[in-house]
């Protein structure tokens, strides 16, 4: 390492450590918290892939997650709806303790909260409109919310509003499998929506998108969420994307979190130096 | 570095011996094979004074007897509503039944392996034995046939529509579990809609599997042409029963060549 490269990595652990100490301010700024995250750890195998985290987010705050690939940032994100199951820890989403909850009081909770993947992950074969209906299964079970042809009028109409909310309502009939990148991840965005949901997660959702699509939708999503001022807890490698949308930064390296702190005093140095191997 | 250095040995033996263990067990397949041949009483100087014999019958098969071309055809339509039947009904009762069946959707382990002992069941008891069974519980007559070639098609695609169904990308499963929907909502939003193309060509196949399977149930009184071409040749009528391997051949291949023009249709359709 030369002297440059080490004086800047110090500069980078130092811009760290400062911002370390501002998370303590964040975390007790007042206010209810939809999510509290506590000492939080998960093992793949031998493997430690989250190392007692913990943060909390305030309602209505958006918050980015950054982190280098393979930090455990998906990991993380699903471990708040227990769709990994975490080792230890607590985790509080919408004041409900999840690791307390039944299959039935889980669903529930799951219902509350939309979660946006970096893979669209529709299905293929089947309508925007469907896609989107589907959505109801948060509130509703049964065949009438398995396809749009025979969900309720009021379900459909919803729908379609959802979907015209992200500006795909003409393409309400098509199939999801015929629609670019950036409309997917707009569909997505809608199914989501119906589920009137009053926190929202999202997994680098335009990390798969070419960068104008993902400026595109990424501005869209913040805005519509920002409209109806939901909690937001997003993930992204794009650090931009983390400082101009976000309230809050939280950075995660190696399992860690490593910075907490508003974004407009998150510093570009702190944050890169979380690529750092 | 020269090439004999890269390739000190030359080149490999053409064929390498077999260890002792490898050895002992080719000298014992040869033996269950000649032991096999001896129990089946395979002799060529049989076959070889059985020929006439086939002669004799192929030449007296020429022409074929139309006499009774209606009644063949009507057989030959009953066979056909047979395997249409069987296989529709036994794949209205595959679909839950494979749900059941997978690991991922299956309510519990013990259901699991219950549905997946039933499904190699239905799968591995031969059809006619079935056939035989049913004549037995609702008596002689197509009926049996339909319900024989409906557990046929259970025991095929109960384990094909699980496998699909487990095969099935994985993501979409979990955006609907995320949004709080039930075991079944994710099982019929997100899996089977994604399986369609799998599961009709299974089916596709299954017909085709159960006309040539409707043909044979007639020989144990389960309706269908089967009666027909054992009457003819018990009766030596060798003419008539030519007129009916031709009228199943016909059935057969059409029936394939119909499930394949509908296979293209799907896969086009993605
Ligand atoms: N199901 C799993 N089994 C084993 N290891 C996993 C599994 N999922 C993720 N990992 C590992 O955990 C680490 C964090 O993964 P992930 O949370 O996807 O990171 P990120 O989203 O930040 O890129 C990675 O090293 C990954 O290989
Ligand atoms: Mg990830």
């Amino acid at each position: 390492m030369t002297s440059l490269a080490l004086r800047e990595h110090e500069a980078a652990a130092t811009a760290v450590a400062a911002v370390a100490v501002e998370s303590a301010a964040v975390a007790a700024e007042p206010g209810p918290r939809d999510i509290s995250v506590r000492r939080l750890a998960k093992n793949f195998g031998e493997r430690r892939i989250l190392d007692r985290i913990g943060f909390d987010v305030l309602r209505g705050q958006a918050v980015a997650l950054i982190g280098a690939n393979g930090a455990g940032k998906s990991t993380l994100l699903r471990c708040c709806l227990r769709l990994i199951e975490p080792d230890e820890g607590s985790i509080t989403l919408l004041g409900e303790k999840a690791e307390t909850l039944n299959r039935r009081a889980l669903r529930r909770l799951r219902a509350r909260v939309g979660f946006v993947f970096q893979r669209h992950n529709l299905v293929p074969r089947l309508s925007a409109l469907t896609n989107v209906v589907h959505g109801a299964q948060a509130r509703a079970s049964g065949p009438a919310y398995w396809f749009h042809s025979v969900a309720p009028r009021r379900v459909r109409e919803e729908a379609l509003h959802c979907l015209a909310q992200v500006g795909l309502a003409d393409f309400a009939a098509q199939r999801v499998d015929t629609l670019s990148g950036g409309q997917s991840q707009r569909v997505a965005i809608a199914r989501a929506l119906m589920q009137r949901p009053a926190l929202v997660l999202a997994d680098e959702p335009v990390a798969s998108l070419d960068p104008s699509a993902g400026e595109e939708v990424m501005q869209l999503f913040v805005d519509l969420l920002k409209r109806e001022k939901l909690t937001f807890l997003y993930t992204s490698h794009n650090l931009r994307h983390a400082t101009h949308y976000a309230d809050r930064v939280l950075g995660l390296r190696e399992g860690r979190l490593v910075i907490d702190a508003p974004a407009a005093q998150a510093d570009s140095v702190a944050l890169r130096a979380i690529y750092d191997r | 570095m020269t090439l004999q250095a890269v390739a000190p040995k030359g080149l490999p033996r053409r064929f390498e011996p077999p260890g002792v263990l490898a050895f002992l067990l080719y000298v014992a397949a040869l033996a269950v094979l000649v032991a096999a041949i001896d129990s089946v009483e395979a002799s060529l100087d049989g076959f070889i004074r059985g020929l006439p014999g086939i002669a004799n019958m192929l030449a007296q098969m020429f022409p074929p007897d139309l006499s009774r071309l209606p009644q063949i055809l009507r057989a030959l339509i009953e066979t056909f509503a047979m395997a249409l039947v069987g296989t529709a009904l036994g794949l209205i009762l595959s679909l839950p039944l494979a749900i059941l069946a997978t690991r991922r959707f299956s309510p519990h382990p013990l259901v699991y392996h219950a549905s997946r002992a039933l499904i190699a069941f239905f799968r591995t008891v031969p059809d006619l034995i079935w056939a035989l069974f049913f004549v037995i519980a609702v008596g002689l007559g197509p009926f049996a046939g339909t319900l024989a070639l409906a557990i046929d098609t259970i025991g095929f695609c109960g384990r094909f529509f699980a496998e699909a169904m487990e095969e099935a990308d994985h993501g979409p499963q979990e955006a609907l579990t995320a949004l709080g929907a039930s075991r079944l909502g994710v099982v019929f939003s997100a899996v089977v809609p994604a399986c369609v193309p799998s599961f009709i060509n299974t089916a596709l196949f299954t017909l085709e599997k159960t006309t040539r399977a409707s043909v044979v149930l007639g020989l144990v009184g389960a309706g269908g042409i089967g009666i027909e071409l054992k009457v003819a040749m018990d009766l030596f009528n060798y003419d008539q029963a030519a007129t009916i391997i031709v009228c199943i051949f016909l059935l057969v291949v059409a029936v394939e060549r119909l499930s394949s023009l509908l296979r293209q249709q799907v896969i086009a359709g993605g």
